[in-house]
């Protein structure tokens, strides 16, 4: 009973970063997937220079080899080394992944932090834009903008970033929506911070946890719409090592050889995968509901 | 509650209104001269002047604009650059198609999403959840177009079940409609399984469990049916991403719906076609949306009484 007391106690004195992490170093699949995120962040980095082939490299006495000690996932339709392509393909998707949902974050949280303070007539017309691009369905706004711009990876990051404001914008606005009111905030603006301080160092910090986590598994999402337009030939062009790309490129050979499609879909899948564990953990480590 | 029916139909008409400007826009957002791109590199002075007189662009933008909703509104979406058939005739070939996927995804999907999600939030941190829970979390993870080509290597190529490519039979629907649900089911369980968990820590869960009801019974006659009403709202949205998503299906499987006809128009730069497809997408879904939240209000009455 005592003891209850005395532990009660501490966990009422630690900082809230403590607390976070204290919880979520209990996620053991959000750390195995946190890790993996930092191994794919360093394969990211030196890539080119530990791929053992060139990349761009035909060797037209080595098309289509199942893999072997050599070419470790074969080689495709040029004789090119999979396995240096898939793993030079990690930089193009996890920048992607982090330009196009830091985009989106960033106007998102700029429209929504505006949207719940102020209110009225800019509230509404935030909003109306928001459900107007929430009307269009899934990853047809980023075929629809890819469309605008024409093909290209630089263009399938502002379609992404397009396509992810929105979500962002809602989240932050009912989040500075209920902090609006809070003691803290009106303690603030009675000592006569202005707005902008208010917003940036009162609301924005307690609107973080639900910002991080939700940009944590948008960019699990958004790697995948950036493959998957890439796939559709709107992304990335070839010779670029882009996972989707070397799929939709490896589509005529797949009833032959399946290491041609099946490599890059693991790379895709299993990046994604991390960023959504990862996504996971932090939401119950960040949710107050959830105790051990 | 026709009230509420009034006024939800009412909040669309922004929308839509808001959604046509953006799909009209969309082809004056394209850089270059829309003209010179229907006319093609051949085309004289006088060619181009006859065809910008044809597509209206002549006339000024809020008279375009208001040619164009009437043309919608008529059912007229404009001449297909690419076959020089009206966009009604292209999308009339290849709407059922789509229909027919996105029912058969759809179907599977919740039923399998729900059974998984109901299983999972039951057995809450036992095998059957952490089974559940990592066939879901990876069903959101997994690439569409890298299931399709699996399925395909599989059953078709492998053990030649079904076709690979087309559309005509029930067993040309089995892969695509498999594939296109896959993320689907997956996002459908892991909403269930917390819909699930919340209801259980009702109050009235506790009584049910107290005057001696089986735990079956529990589950299946107050746990589900109450934690089904905010699943259909997941539903609903979750159209969006089938809408979205048979866009790669049909593009893995060369199945011939609106998918494959977007993609074949945004490759031929067909933007008559292009903005007529989005913007059927999007009716589609805030249509959806809009019956979902109705049968939502149907079934929770808490919306009625506000």
């Amino acid at each position: 009973m005592k003891k209850q007391k005395v532990k009660d106690e501490q966990n009422d004195m630690r900082t809230p970063f403590a607390e976070f992490v204290r919880k979520f170093s209990k996620q053991k699949t959000a750390i195995v997937a946190l890790g993996f995120i930092f191994f794919l962040a360093i394969l990211a980095i030196v890539s080119y220079k530990i791929a053992p082939y060139n990349i761009d490299a035909f060797d037209y006495s080595a098309i289509t080899q199942l893999p072997s000690s050599k070419h470790l996932f074969g080689t495709d339709e040029f004789g090119r080394d999979i396995f240096s392509r898939v793993i030079c393909g990690t930089r193009i998707s996890l920048l992607v992944g982090l330009f196009s949902v830091s985009i989106g974050a960033f106007c998102g949280t700029i429209l929504g932090l505006l949207s719940g303070y102020y209110g009225g007539i800019l509230d509404s017309t935030i909003m109306r834009i928001c459900d107007t691009l929430f009307a269009f369905p899934g990853i047809i706004l980023a075929i629809g903008i890819v469309a605008i711009l024409g093909p290209g990876i630089s263009n399938v990051v502002i379609a992404v970033a397009v396509f992810s404001t929105p979500t962002f914008a809602r989240l932050v606005r009912s989040s500075t929506l209920g902090l609006k009111e809070s003691v803290f905030v009106q303690a603030a603006r009675n000592i006569g911070t202005s707005d902008i301080g208010i917003l940036v160092r009162h609301i924005l910090p307690s609107a973080l946890p639900n910002i991080i986590v939700q940009y944590t598994m948008t960019i699990g999402t958004s790697i995948l719409t950036a493959s998957s337009l890439s796939f559709l030939g709107m992304g990335a062009q070839a010779p670029t090592p882009e996972w989707g790309l070397m799929l939709s490129n490896g589509r005529n050979y797949m009833m032959s050889f399946w290491h041609i499609t099946f490599f890059p879909g693991v790379a895709i899948f299993l990046t994604v995968l991390s960023f959504n564990l990862l996504g996971d953990g932090l939401r119950d480590a960040l949710d107050p509901k959830l105790n051990d | 509650m026709l009230r509420y029916i009034i006024k939800r139909v009412l909040a669309i008409i922004p929308t839509i209104i808001l959604v046509s400007i953006f799909v009209f826009m969309f082809v004056r957002m394209i850089p270059g001269d829309p003209v010179a791109l229907v006319a093609g590199p051949d085309a004289t002075i006088e060619d181009k002047v006859i065809i910008r007189e044809e597509l209206g662009l002549n006339k000024p933008v809020l008279q375009q604009y208001a040619n164009y909703i009437k043309g919608v509104a008529q059912g007229n979406l404009g001449t297909s650059l690419k076959t020089k058939r009206p966009v009604n005739y292209e999308v009339g070939l290849r709407y059922m198609n789509t229909v027919k996927l996105t029912l058969a995804s759809l179907t599977w999907s919740v039923i399998a999403g729900v059974l998984i999600g109901v299983f999972s939030g039951r057995y809450r941190s036992k095998w059957q959840d952490y089974l559940g829970m990592t066939g879901a979390v990876s069903g959101i993870s997994i690439p569409s177009f890298w299931i399709g080509f699996i399925l395909i290597s599989i059953f078709s190529v492998k053990l030649k079940m079904f076709p690979t490519v087309g559309a005509g039979t029930w067993k040309h629907l089995v892969l695509p409609a498999f594939t296109l649900g896959t993320s689907i089911a997956a996002i459908i369980a892991r909403f269930t399984r917390s819909s699930i968990i919340e209801v259980l820590k009702e109050d009235y869960i506790r009584t049910a469990r107290a005057k001696g009801l089986k735990e079956n019974l529990v589950i299946w006659k107050h746990v589900f049916r109450n934690s089904m009403i905010s699943v259909i709202t997941v539903v609903g949205l979750q159209f969006g991403f089938l809408l979205g998503g048979s866009v790669v299906v049909e593009s893995v499987f060369a199945y011939p719906g609106l998918g494959s006809l977007l993609i074949d128009s945004v490759n031929y730069r067909d933007y008559p076609t292009i903005q007529s497809l989005i913007l059927i997408f999007s009716l589609h879904f805030i249509v959806i949306n809009l019956i979902v939240d109705l049968i939502y209000a149907t079934l929770n009455p808490e919306i009625q009484l506000n």
